[in-house]
């Protein structure tokens, strides 16, 4: 079984359904880290040599966040900048990321057809994710397709109790997922 | 039992206490009931050791002075102003259909219609003093049905003085003795009106302006004992003045406990009094319990309690249906009629009144005091069965709010106001939390409220001044006294008697900080750190950093400091200063040494290396 670290990032978690049911339906997995950075850095000021030890002991990543202007909210990307150093992750002897495995799992406001050619959006949530993609694969990480909460504001408490379990769902698979 | 020895009574009446009560508490019928069956043991019925059950209730009674004194302190003007409809609404309708309806029973028992009248009012009015000190054991005087008790009880308090006045226009004969009209009342009724006017206004104004320069002053004293004596003194005082002008002691003390409720003293004042409270109403109890008349009640029981029982019932249910016309739950409705269901105190000093206005007779009233006395004692277990019921119906509906009145119970109590416990104070006040401020400083105090803050003078190491500022159900206590020593002793008495408040204190310095988490605090805060460090960044900016760099720099130094310090407790734990002090040294001169070996390397603090890495620009190079 693949050991999985959530790295959560939500700047107001307390007023975020979606994102709190779907934190109460993985936190407690076997084998899941759930690593909550607004909690834990509350000043901003990540601790890289934590963080990367912490990357060490997991096989996967999942960047679980609300959709903020296509990308992830700016701790998460602080985390991204700082944590993903050049000779660890990337570049030359950056090997540390190596084979693991990276998976998006948002909330957006927008409809799913909104994430459409003919949506307000433009572009697919998954096309709109490109840098990450391209961030994950310099890194040799393995991309897996984002699990996406669309209308997230809307959805009344059974739908996001659905849409919870769908995720937990995701999270078991990438678990079970085997290696190359 | 004749007995020259005033210390046979009174041990009798403590033994009494210390044996009856704590037993009928552990069964679950409250103190008052232990009081209660004491003194029908101990009275002129059972064991005869009290001579007089009469005499030691004008005594008792400063209990009961006492006790609205105090509820006073707890209602502040606005509060009070809140409850006016209640009050005029609930307790006006109350006194005047109960009195209708009881003086309808009691002519149908054969009463002329004025004498009727007039016991079906004495009968409509409840037991201040019993049905208050039940709630509050109860935990349900600050909720909506207490509140709401609470109300129609003040109008009864006040309804007595109409009563005494009109009772005379009631008679059937002249009276025979006018009784000697001494002070106020030989006055003509004008000069009796302007002299109540005169003390009301005059303890509203001295209590205003005059109280708090004199409590300033005792307070910069600092004897205790000697501001004890001045509370006391007050109340005292006030129920003098009430006496003379004819007004009721206890109504007096209720207004003077209103004026001081807003004033910085207030805790201060119901810590230093309640613990007469307590004993003195405790007295009341156990004389009224000596007053029960077992001899008439044992010549004609099924008549006595035919009265009791339509007593309450007729009472309980005026209230109710007037409860449930004024839009109160049913549930809240239910314990509110069976909590005032029962005569009052009021009623045995109105039937002595009334027997000397020759308005009732001897033979009319001697069974309905009888009555009075056992459904007073029948309270607490009204008031059980009214929660029962009150239980069953608010979970079939849900209630609807918590309770709204409850405005004054606060989150959050800070205990120190000087320059460190406002800054604490004002964050939590924005976020929209409601705080309750001590400090021992009568300067500081009048300071802070100058700026608009409540604070109350008091030292917040009094377990009894904790409690008084809200300890038993606030969430969290602040702890921002100046003084270390103080601090811990708050952090002890805190934990020992509040075990589910949250405590947070300012610590002195490192040490403090140690004693403070050793004493179990939920977090603690060094009183300069914070500062110095701020400090510190703005050095750096001015020698040269930039705001960003100058800032993260000091971050970098909040964590290692912080880590430090926990790691540093160990060695502070072990109890050796000397390995302490040198760990601290050695460990301070380690990260210095970290800090600058990554300065001098990279011109960059640790922890921002992937921003700007000379790997990479060399990388880049080669490749190129």
């Amino acid at each position: 079984m693949r050991t999985v670290l959530v790295l959560f990032a939500h700047p107001a978690f307390h007023r975020s359904r979606a994102n709190r049911a779907m934190a109460d339906a993985v936190r407690d997995l076997d084998g899941v880290t759930f690593h909550d950075l607004y909690e834990t850095y509350p000043d901003g000021f990540i601790d890289v040599a934590h963080e990367q030890g912490l990357v060490l002991q997991h096989d996967a990543l999942v960047l679980q966040h609300p959709f903020y202007w296509y990308s992830t909210p700016a701790l998460l990307k602080e985390w991204q900048d700082l944590v993903l150093e050049h000779g660890w992750a990337y570049g030359e002897g950056g090997v540390a990321l190596r084979g693991k495995d990276w998976m998006h799992a948002l909330t957006a406001g927008g409809s799913e057809d909104s994430y459409r050619a003919e949506g307000a959006n433009k572009l697919a949530v998954e096309a709109l994710l490109a840098p990450l993609r391209a961030t994950a694969d310099l890194c040799g990480m393995r991309w897996h397709a984002p699990y996406a909460v669309f209308a997230s504001r809307l959805k009344s408490d059974s739908e996001l109790h659905t849409a919870a379990a769908a995720y937990r769902a995701r999270i078991l698979a990438l678990q079970r997922h085997a290696q190359d | 039992m004749p007995h020259d020895l005033p210390f046979v009574e009174a041990f009798a009446f403590l033994a009494a206490a210390v044996i009856a009560v704590p037993i009928a508490k552990r069964i679950g019928l409250g103190s008052v009931l232990g009081y209660l069956i004491a003194g029908a043991i101990l009275g002129p019925f059972g064991l005869k050791l009290f001579g007089d059950p009469e005499n030691m209730m004008h005594v008792a009674e400063f209990g009961v002075v006492i006790m609205l004194f105090l509820i006073g302190l707890e209602l502040r003007p606005e509060l009070l102003w809140r409850m006016r409809d209640s009050i005029l609404g609930l307790g006006g309708f109350q006194v005047l259909l109960t009195g209708l309806a009881l003086a309808g029973a009691a002519m149908a028992l054969g009463a002329e219609w004025r004498m009727a009248l007039a016991v079906g009012f004495i009968l409509a009015l409840s037991s201040t003093a019993i049905v208050m000190q039940s709630l509050r054991e109860r935990g349900l005087a600050a909720t909506d049905p207490g509140r709401s008790a609470f109300a129609v009880l003040l109008f009864q308090d006040i309804a007595v003085i109409p009563m005494l006045a009109l009772f005379p226009l009631l008679a059937m004969a002249p009276a025979g003795g006018e009784g000697e009209a001494h002070g106020v009342a030989a006055l003509p009724a004008w000069a009796q009106a302007l002299a109540v006017l005169g003390a009301v206004g005059g303890i509203v104004l001295a209590g205003r302006f005059l109280l708090r320069p004199v409590f300033r002053y005792i307070a910069r004293a600092g004897m205790q004992e000697i501001f004890t004596a001045f509370a006391l003194a007050i109340v005292v005082g006030v129920a003098l003045l009430m006496q003379v002008v004819g007004l009721s002691p206890a109504l007096g003390a209720f207004v003077a406990g209103v004026v001081l409720a807003d004033s910085e003293y207030r805790h201060e004042l119901e810590s230093d009094i309640e613990p007469f409270r307590g004993l003195l109403l405790g007295l009341f109890f156990v004389s009224v319990g000596a007053a029960i008349d077992f001899a008439m009640i044992l010549a004609q029981p099924l008549f006595i309690l035919g009265l009791v029982v339509g007593l309450i019932c007729i009472k309980a249910a005026v209230l109710f249906l007037l409860a449930r016309g004024f839009k109160r739950p049913a549930a809240d409705a239910s314990l509110v009629a069976l909590s005032l269901a029962q005569g009052g105190e009021f009623a045995f000093v109105l039937f002595a009144f009334a027997q000397s206005q020759n308005v009732v007779t001897g033979a009319f009233a001697d069974p309905l005091i009888a009555a009075v006395a056992l459904s007073m004692a029948l309270t607490p277990l009204l008031l059980i069965v009214g929660e029962r019921i009150s239980t069953r119906l608010s979970t079939s509906a849900q209630r609807a709010t918590p309770d709204a009145l409850d405005i004054d119970q606060p989150h959050a109590i800070i205990a120190g106001f000087g320059r460190f416990g406002q800054i604490p104070h004002r964050l939590l006040k924005a976020n929209g939390f409601r705080t309750s401020v001590l400090e021992h400083n009568a300067e500081q105090v009048e300071l802070a409220r100058g700026f608009g803050h409540r604070a109350n003078y008091g030292d917040a190491s009094r377990l009894d001044l904790l409690r008084a500022a809200g300890a038993a159900d606030a969430q969290l206590l602040v702890i921002a006294v100046n003084d270390a020593e103080k601090a811990t002793e708050i952090v002890e008495i805190s934990r020992k008697h509040f075990p589910n408040l949250k405590v947070i204190a300012r610590a002195f310095d490192r040490l403090h900080y140690y004693d403070l988490m050793d004493k179990g605090v939920d977090a603690a805060e060094r009183e300069t750190f914070e500062g110095g460090l701020r400090l510190g960044v703005k050095a750096l900016r001015a020698l040269g950093y930039g705001a960003h760099q100058a800032e993260r720099a000091g971050r970098l130094f909040r964590r290692h400091d912080e880590r430090q310090l926990e790691e540093m407790r160990a060695h502070w734990a072990a109890g050796e200063f000397e390995t302490y002090r040198s760990a601290v040294t050695a460990r301070q001169t380690m990260l210095e040494e970290a800090l600058q070996r990554d300065l001098a390397s990279q011109g960059v603090t640790r922890g921002d290396e992937a921003w700007d890495t000379e790997s990479l620009d060399e990388e880049a190079k080669r490749r190129a």
